[in-house]
């Protein structure tokens, strides 16, 4: 059996090595290593766990049969899914997160004694307050991330769903849910602990129903964050490092991202939370919907255009995510580079359904990362660049943010797409984007409309090369 | 006066909070969705609590409402740890440089 101190070494060993799987994530060369660290932290956490227990009774088996169930599902669900289910898959995932830290919170509440936390009915107030802490953010990080898991999987409408007095309903429920804690916390009453849950899980729900598709990049993150929040309360309660650490990573990690998704829309964090964005912008789009005239073509005159061209920028979107276009998109690049044409990729920091959606994809495609790059590294090259090849991609390119103040989007930043010699827009049909508006560049003189499914497309205009 | 422990957690979990913030910064924006699915896995680590509480139960029984929880959460935990550190690693895996030649 392991002393207490030394175990607790163990864990401050776990939390630097999942430190350390963070920092490798800096560059795809160094990322495959910190993998390896995050790994090694957790067999160390886990092992000494055990250790430091060191009743090895007919319960270890149990212990590793559960851990064994979950671990098959875990490493079968990890191999089996599609790399366009990211972002469905990262969502469930959290919501497991948050279960599993209300199941902890249960378990501690109901047997404190065997935490050291004091005995039912009777908890050490400051772990009571962690628990219920830990608990709550758990309990809403589920019922979110599940939410938020029905909405990418399209079980459940992408778009906001809203009724009056949700703002203040919400309000009224986060408040009651810091009074619940706080009498909880000088009653220790166990039906309050039921209810506290019970509030949390209806809060998670209540939160994420009314932000619509295109702004899960920041829901995902904001859920990566609570899920780190929570570790972190019950890593106070259990009085682990490697859980305070982790958490606190977790967290900082998440709220980081969301600000980064944030930034990508011009929109501040409450705008994209209170929801409903694109509700009342759409009235105002259909307003001025007289038929403009645009310009369309075929596959072939879209390989006319590219063979000519000595440069072409590609600007993926979600949609190149939903017609799984990735692959036919890269054997399209490999012709055009066959013919000695320069092509790089374009990305907007929030293309796609999360953070990062897209370098995934292409990466999986093959794709070189050192052909891929961020919107600021490239916007400049568009004006030098022959072709622009959006494909999936709408209101990050709309001009109109850079034009019209009026414009629900205005002030987001956006790539530069017009500035090219010629535009090829891949898309189904003229409808507007998330946002609800109209995309100016469907009617530029120099864009061409390729109406058709972005993976058909991209074949044909290979066939055509 | 002796300083609660509690004050020493709660500097650990700042100081965290800081190298979280640094490092997470330099993270390279195309590796964002490994990040998240990553962050995923370590958050797991809550598994340490899930099997204490499975293993407080043998007093009497194995199962008792207590640790039946704990071992369902062992079970979840165990989910997003293999789920989240292989799915990464398929990730990452991906992730290739240009080819020198040509």
């Amino acid at each position: 059996m392991l002393s207490a101190n030394l175990s607790a070494i163990f864990y401050l060993i776990s939390g630097i090595l999942f430190i350390l799987a963070l920092r490798g994530l800096s560059s795809p060369e160094t990322s495959r290593q910190g993998n390896f660290f995050g790994i090694s932290g957790m067999i160390i956490a886990i092992t000494v766990t055990f250790l430091s227990i060191g009743n090895f009774s007919t319960g270890i088996v149990v212990v590793l049969i559960f851990l064994l169930i979950g671990g098959l599902i875990g490493a079968f669900i990890a191999y089996k899914i599609p790399m366009t289910a990211m972002p469905e898959l990262v969502a469930g995932f959290h919501s497991l997160v948050g279960l599993a830290a209300v199941f902890v919170a249960i378990s501690a509440f109901l047997n404190p004694a065997a935490f050291n936390l004091g005995t039912p009915g009777n908890i050490k107030l400051g772990s009571l307050i962690e628990m219920s802490i830990g608990a709550a953010v758990g309990a809403i990080t589920f019922s979110g991330s599940i939410i938020a898991f029905l909405k990418l999987q399209g079980i459940m409408s992408g778009s906001p769903i809203t009724f009056k007095g949700q703002h203040p309903l919400n309000a009224l429920i986060l408040i009651s849910i810091i009074v619940i804690t706080f009498i909880l916390c000088s009653t220790q009453s166990a039906s309050l602990f039921w209810i506290l849950l019970a509030v949390s899980f209806l809060i998670g729900f209540l939160l994420i129903i009314p932000i619509g598709g295109a702004d899960m990049p920041v829901v995902i993150s904001m859920l990566n964050s609570y899920s780190g929040w929570a570790a972190a309360g019950i890593g106070f309660t259990l009085e682990n490092t490697a859980l305070i650490i982790t958490g606190a990573l977790v967290g900082s990690s998440g709220a980081i991202l969301s600000y980064i998704m944030c930034k990508g829309m011009n929109r501040s964090f409450f705008n994209v939370i209170l929801g409903g964005f694109g509700a009342t912008e759409q009235s105002q789009g259909n307003q001025n919907k007289e038929q403009r005239p645009v310009k369309s073509g075929n596959a072939d005159d879209a390989a006319f255009l590219m063979k000519n061209a000595s440069s072409v920028i590609i600007v993926p979107g979600y949609g190149m995510a939903v017609a799984q276009a990735q692959h036919a998109l890269r054997e399209m690049v490999d012709t055009l580079k066959k013919n000695d044409i320069k092509v790089s990729y374009a990305i907007h920091p929030v293309a796609g359904r999360m953070p990062g959606h897209m370098n995934v994809l292409l990466a999986e495609a093959n794709v070189p990362y050192d052909e891929v790059f961020e919107l600021e590294e490239i916007n400049n090259d568009f004006a030098n660049a022959d072709v622009a090849f959006v494909i999936g991609a709408n209101d990050v390119t709309n001009p109109v943010a850079k034009t019209d103040p009026q414009s629900p989007i205005y002030g987001m930043p956006v790539l530069d797409v017009e500035k090219c010699k010629s535009v090829l827009f891949v898309k189904r049909s003229l409808s507007p984007g998330y946002a609800g508006i109209d995309n100016d560049l469907f009617y530029k003189e120099n864009t061409l409309m390729l109406f058709a499914d972005a993976k058909k497309m991209t074949e044909d205009i290979t066939k055509n090369l | 006066m002796e300083i609660d422990p509690f004050i020493f957690r709660l500097s650990i979990f700042i100081l965290s909070i800081f190298i979280g913030y640094y490092v997470v910064w330099s993270v390279t924006p195309s590796l964002h969705t490994p990040l998240m699915s990553v962050t995923n896995a370590i958050s797991s680590v809550i598994i340490v609590g899930a099997i204490i509480a499975g293993l407080a139960g043998n007093s009497d029984s194995i199962f008792n409402t207590s640790s039946v929880f704990g071992f369902l959460a062992i079970s979840l935990a165990a989910i997003n740890i293999f789920g989240g550190f292989l799915v990464t690693q398929r990730m990452l895996a991906m992730y290739k440089k240009k080819k020198k030649d040509k």
